[in-house]
């Protein structure tokens, strides 16, 4: 589902300084006769690509707006069973957060590194990155596997089914961006640091700070709102 | 079939012999009919050679011109299935009354009018809209393409992935009975066991895939790729409708995507978002689901109006009256569309203070929407009308839309919708706005689009033959259902006690007979316009004496769209540049960057469809294995960094060349 | 223009068509729907006013500025005139207010949750009317309808004295329904675990129909009931006729009756077992399970913590119909034991001979009805309910659910989402 772009040339990744509009007094011709056409190919539309990455972002966004609110109606909704406060443990969620923080500061060390052009202390920090987002996933499944044995499973009552599709759906995210911070290593490493690739770190970045956000949001609204 | 029932249930999960329906004759008789029109297709292409051409020109380009004419294709397909629904309907309760039960036993007539309304709007409006804005909008902005283009062939066989596992429906198990919004309890696990409601779901969140990555592909076009000079409030008002709608669009298909995904859970897992017990909310999907739903009626909607201010500017030879007037009670529309939801079931039992809001929210969208249809009049007044057959589809749209809009507005009315909700005159109503609105809009664009697309105009007199059927017919197919309606007859009924209603719902099945007329006529013109191709040959690329860019270049365009970038100095851009004297350039002609073509869309699409089949029937092994074929394609896919090339600038000039040694002939 | 000659030619036999037909909604006999066809009619004018401009205007400049007229005003680049788009943007906005404000207003007097404060246009509701209350129930297909203050309970017909108010308390058992008599007022949801409600009231004696107005399923089209507007007498002797019936409605008799089926003939019970409808409502009518107000109760104070599971089993419900081998209301193939397209209907579904059509404004007596002998003199006056004169097979278990029916509890008040 990653939007890319794939035919307009240049270095135009950042928006700011490109080329961007035109207004048609750009174009006069001599005296006042007005210019139609773009005879030299002065034009260049910049790239959508961090524009459209963005757009996805903000649908996704929706999503996890549908579960957050579908979390809040259905949240204490316990059939007769377990609250938040039987079944979380806030120590190994704090755990959990600090983790997911941490590959955000990490995957920053890696942009900056970037932009001093430096391939191989990138490519180490993103494999940090990576790392944490592991253990992130790794500390959030050993959670499920816990609560699934005492009995809280997504079936048991409303409230665990909105629990679980709602970290679930985070925990898929953070899956699926570490499987492309490898693939985008790997790329990296085949082929370089060419704008294509920058461009690429660039939607990765966005996509991982995006994650951040929602777990921020998904820690304090599901986790300490239910327990304290 | 297999002697181990374990064996066969891991290989084929709950799919057996059963599921095809052998003893039924409607559908045999359609297999066979789908299965010769097959074999025609095929045969002609092979006959004609035309495999490797389709392959590479259509299948595998990334050419928004041609995914836009594929969408229409698939939706215009798409379109005899579902009015095949529709005359199976009427000719139901045109003969179910009192000891005649009619032909169709209910939980076949209830696949029916869920198909019916599935395919329409999914498989009918929104291709149709996406297919339209797909072509046009490029063009109308002055790009050589779309912000993505792979992303916009990837987008188009997601639709047609939908669509191919709505129709295997039909030939492979039965489709849901669950009404075309598909309420739980209803449609969950419980109520509604078996593969119908399954097929509903991975169909439409395969296709609603695609239409979300259209929508971002067309916003990222729309704000990025228009032509220098063209601000905001000098785009074309189609393009204006356009960017409201995707944005309606990308705001609103998650929704979709998230509730669907709940469901899902809900019948695969055994989660409790929408069941009865365990704390299970089924009021929190209706909510959902038509937060969703009541955005998707304005995403059909908007283009349409679009259509009409470009037709109604173009055939009264005049400029549109009050455009920033248009594009702001377009903006207005999209906003207020996310605050109308809860109109859909006033009867639900919410407080009066919230019924009344949403009911006057509702209300205030006819405001706008009057004011667009007072700017389409008042850019008739001191025109020169010409009546062509887009024209026509104007007018008819303009007083049949205005009916439907009161009776919407009727319903708005949160007492009176508790008569009339759920009622044949609810059934009138939205009906009355999509054909009327929707319809008939998207049937004026093809037919002031095409020959932009095809070089060569629609014949008149079949296109008049088509209008007058689809005008008459829809006035005879839902006038009575309005009657019906207000004598308290309520929607989705299979049959009837009441003999004194019969003679009511012949006379619908008759408009749905005219409506039939209709399309045959349309498909007729398509028919005779291609035979008399060289009679309506537009060698101008101005058959219209239209008003904006697309009509600047030749007809067809070239793959690169314009030699040139225009430059805008007017919201009617072409207008302007036609009166003050533009000159085409014959010489000074470049090498043009263009996307490359790719065959991983179609590939992503075709493993889409085995996927869905096997997560409906439960053939878990497949699932996995289309699941990791996806992934491995579309990882692979990334690791393709040749995406692009250059027309050369001989190539360039060959073509324009070409057009002038035609342009000189004409004159 | 050839569109107006159409129209024209085309009402002429509509009008004498509409002349023959029952427009329920244009001739209602309730107060309430009275209001509500005011209203509708009210609406309708209020826009026609700018309808009916529009399109003659539509039509009237299309021929006027037809090419060929060359007598007509040409201004192509006429296209902004500030007065006129000031018009046309207030034009809608009048009407928007005033429709509006009908809205508003309208929807709070009607509001099928507010008791009536009238009987009709003339007549003031008197003062010590004591309303009748029917308690709904939705099944799968057909219509149960509890009089808690006579004690009986019926099946598919409901009878209510002219000119007493009525109130409506509204469920359902399986799947959502709604509950629609056009004749005497709007509709309103029937969804199960949840109560509706509505006041309403009959202004003629007569019967009307009645019916689910959404889709519910394979029964659906046959789930309809009838309603019967008595004077006084005719309703006391309708409820002794059905206390006569000696056939009293056990947690085990609906239990029965609520396995799907359609088509049923009208029933009376001449009893009802304590709190079956709070039962029904609160999804514990079968025994062992666990209500959904216990349930709520113990949500509220934040569940029941973690050696919980036994709440599960006592708390399921929607996988009773897949327990007992019924075929679900909207079963396909993979689920329906039916092949794909099969002709054959579902279990539940065959027509019966002995069911009578329920059709408006027709039919005999209450058939299905036992006339055999009253057993009562008196017609149970209201308050005291049954006399406990119906077997007491449903109430061994009773204890053990708690349940005494929370009567008008709103264990999740609808349209509220987070409750």
């Amino acid at each position: 589902m990653r939007a890319r772009r794939f035919w307009r040339n240049g270095s135009r990744i950042m928006a700011a300084h490109s080329t961007a509009a035109f207004t048609a007094d750009d174009f006069k011709g001599p005296g006042d006769t007005p210019v139609f056409l773009d005879a030299d190919g002065k034009h260049h539309p910049e790239g959508g690509t961090m524009l459209g990455f963005w757009l996805y972002l903000m649908s996704d966004c929706l999503i996890f707006a549908a579960l957050f609110a579908v979390y809040a109606v259905l949240g204490r909704n316990y059939a007769a069973g377990p609250s938040p406060k039987d079944l979380f443990d806030l120590k190994l969620v704090a755990l959990n957060t600090s983790m997911l923080l941490f590959s955000s500061i990490t995957y920053g060390f890696a942009m900056l590194e970037m932009e001093k052009e430096k391939r191989g202390r990138m490519q180490l920090w993103l494999a940090v990155t990576g790392l944490f987002g592991l253990c992130f996933i790794g500390l959030e499944l050993y959670e499920f596997q816990h609560l699934i044995h005492e009995g809280a499973t997504p079936q048991r009552s409303a409230f665990l089914s909105a629990f679980f599709t709602l970290v679930g759906t985070h925990g898929l995210h953070v899956s699926l961006g570490i499987v492309w911070l490898v693939i985008l290593m790997v790329q990296v490493q085949l082929r370089g640091l060419g704008d294509e690739n920058k461009r690429r770190l660039m939607c990765l970045s966005m996509f991982w700070h995006f994650l951040d956000v929602v777990w921020i949001g998904v820690f304090t609204f599901v986790y300490l709102m239910g327990v304290l | 079939m297999f002697s181990n029932p374990d064996l066969q249930k891991l290989l084929f999960g709950r799919l057996t012999l059963d599921a095809v329906p052998l003893h039924e004759p409607i559908l045999l008789i359609t297999f066979a009919m789908v299965g010769l029109g097959g074999l025609a297709v095929l045969g002609g292409l092979t006959y004609f050679r035309l495999w490797g051409p389709l392959w590479r020109d259509w299948f595998t380009s990334v050419d928004h011109k041609k995914i836009g004419i594929m969408y229409i294709v698939l939706a215009l397909v798409m379109l005899l299935r579902g009015f095949a629904d529709a005359l199976m309907m009427r000719a139901q309760q045109a003969m179910a009354f009192g000891p005649n039960e009619g032909y169709l036993p209910p939980h076949h007539y209830d696949q029916i009018f869920t198909a019916h309304g599935v395919i329409m709007i999914f498989f009918v409006a929104m291709p149709l809209v996406t297919g339209l804005m797909n072509f046009v909008v490029p063009l109308q902005i002055g790009a050589r393409d779309v912000a993505f283009p792979f992303l916009n062939n990837f987008s188009f066989w997601m639709t047609v992935a939908g669509a191919v596992t709505v129709m295997a429906s039909l030939f492979v198990g039965e489709f849901a009975r669950t009404g075309w919004l598909a309420y739980p309890p209803l449609s969950g696990p419980a109520m509604s066991p078996g593969v119908g409601v399954d097929y509903y779901i991975w169909a439409l969140q395969i296709a609603g895939i695609g239409t979300l990555l259209s929508g971002i592909n067309l916003i990222a076009t729309i704000v990025k790729m228009r032509a220098p000079g063209m601000g905001m409030m000098r785009m074309p008002i189609f393009t204006w409708t356009a960017l409201c709608t995707n944005i309606l669009i990308v705001a609103a298909f998650p929704i979709l995507t998230a509730v669907l995904a709940m469901l899902s859970l809900d019948r695969y897992v055994g989660t409790h978002f929408f069941s009865n017990d365990l704390g299970g909310n089924p009021m929190m999907y209706v909510n959902l689901i038509w937060i969703w739903g009541h955005p998707e009626v304005y995403i059909l909607i908007l283009p349409a109006f679009g259509v009409f201010s470009e037709i109604t500017a173009t055939f009264s030879r005049k400029r549109l009256f009050g455009y920033a007037s248009m594009v702001y009670a377009t903006v207005v529309i999209t906003i207020l569309s996310y605050l109308v939801w809860l109109h859909h079931f006033f009867t639900m039992g919410s407080g009066a203070s919230v019924n009344s809001f949403f009911g006057i929210t509702t209300m205030i969208i006819s405001i706008p929407t009057g004011a667009k249809i007072f700017n389409w009049l008042f850019t008739m007044y001191k025109g020169r009308i010409d009546f062509d057959v887009p024209m026509l589809w104007t007018i008819g749209f303009m007083v049949t839309f205005t009916v439907g809009g009161m009776t919407g507005v009727l319903l708005a009315v949160p007492p009176a919708d508790f008569v009339l909700h759920n009622s044949l005159f609810l059934i009138a109503h939205f009906h009355n706005v999509i054909i009327g609105g929707v319809l008939f809009g998207m049937l004026a664009g093809i037919t002031y689009w095409f020959p932009k697309a095809f070089g060569y105009k629609l014949d008149a007199f079949w296109g008049k033959m088509s209008f007058w059927f689809w005008l008459t017919g829809f006035w005879f197919a839902f006038m009575p259902l309005y009657v019906l309606g207000l004598m308290g007859v309520t929607r989705r009924v299979q049959h009837f006690d009441d003999p004194s209603l019969q003679i009511w719902f012949v006379i619908a099945a008759f408009g749905a007979f005219l409506i039939l007329l209709g399309i045959a006529s349309f498909i007729v013109t398509l028919v005779v316009s291609f035979l008399k191709r060289e009679e309506l040959r537009d060698l101008t690329g101005d058959p219209w004496n239209g008003r904006t860019l697309e009509w600047a270049t030749s007809s067809p365009p070239p793959d690169y769209n314009f030699a040139f970038t225009p430059v805008v100095h007017d919201h009617d851009a072409w207008w302007d540049m036609k009166k003050r004297g533009y000159v085409r350039p014959l010489s000074g002609f470049q090498k043009i960057h263009m996307p490359r073509g790719t065959a991983t869309g179609l590939i992503l699409g075709v493993i889409s469809i085995v996927f869905s089949f096997a997560m409906i029937w439960y053939i878990w092994w497949l699932a996995a294995l289309t699941f990791v074929a996806l992934t491995v394609v579309t990882i692979g896919h990334t690791f393709n960094y040749a995406r692009d090339f250059y027309i050369p600038a001989d190539e360039v000039v060959r073509t324009e060349n070409a057009r002038t040694a035609l342009l000189a002939e004409r004159v | 223009m050839t569109v107006k000659i159409l129209r024209t030619l085309l009402l002429l036999p509509v009008f004498g068509l509409l002349s023959g037909c029952n427009m329920v909604l244009m001739q209602p006999s309730g107060d309430i729907a009275t209001r509500q066809r005011d209203l509708i009619l009210a609406s309708t004018g209020l826009m026609l006013l700018i309808i009916i401009p529009v399109i003659v205007a539509t039509l009237f400049f299309a021929w006027r500025y037809r090419e060929s007229n060359k007598e007509a005003a040409y201004d192509p680049d006429w296209h902004h005139s500030t007065h006129l788009e000031v018009l046309i943007w207030s034009a809608p906005l009048v009407i928007v207010i005033a429709l509006g404000a009908l809205t508003w207003i309208s929807t709070h007097t009607l509001d099928p949750y507010r008791p009536l404060s009238r009987l009709d246009a003339s007549r003031p509701l008197p003062k010590d009317v004591k309303p009748l209350v029917v308690e709904v129930v939705a099944l799968d297909w057909k219509w149960l309808f509890f009089y808690p203050d006579q004690g009986i309970a019926t099946v598919n017909e409901i009878a209510a004295p002219v000119d007493v108010p009525i109130t409506f308390k509204i469920t359902a058992a399986t799947v959502m329904n709604s509950f629609f008599i056009p004749a005497l007022a709007g509709q309103i949801y029937a969804m199960p675990g949840m109560e509706t409600k509505l006041h309403a009231v009959i202004n003629k004696p007569g019967m009307f129909e009645g019916m689910s107005a959404n889709y519910s399923g394979s029964g659906f089209s046959r789930m309809n009931f009838r309603f019967v507007g008595l004077d006084q007498a005719g309703f006391d002797d309708w409820v002794a006729k059905a206390k006569a019936g000696n056939k009293p409605l056990s947690r085990e008799a609906y239990l029965e009756l609520e396995r799907p089926s359609e088509r049923e003939p009208v029933t009376f019970y001449s009893s009802v077992a304590p709190g079956l409808y709070g039962q029904v409502l609160n999804m514990c009518a079968v025994p062992g399970k666990m209500c959904m107000h216990e349930m709520m109760a113990i949500d509220a104070k934040g569940g029941a913590g973690k050696d919980s599971q036994a709440n599960r089993a006592r708390l399921e419900y929607d996988n009773r119909y897949a327990e007992r081998g019924d075929e679900g209301n909207a079963a396909t193939v993979g689920g329906s034991g039916r092949s794909s397209h099969s002709p054959e209907q579902p279990q539940g579904m065959k027509p019966k001979s002995t069911a009578p059509e329920v059709k408006p404004h027709s039919g005999s007596e209450h058939s299905g009805h036992d006339h055999s002998g009253h057993a009562h003199g008196d017609a149970a006056p209201a308050g005291d309910g049954p006399k406990g004169d119906g077997p007491k097979s449903g109430e061994t278990k009773s204890g053990e659910t708690k349940s005494d029916g929370p009567g008008g509890a709103d264990p999740v008040a609808p349209g509220q989402l987070n409750k």
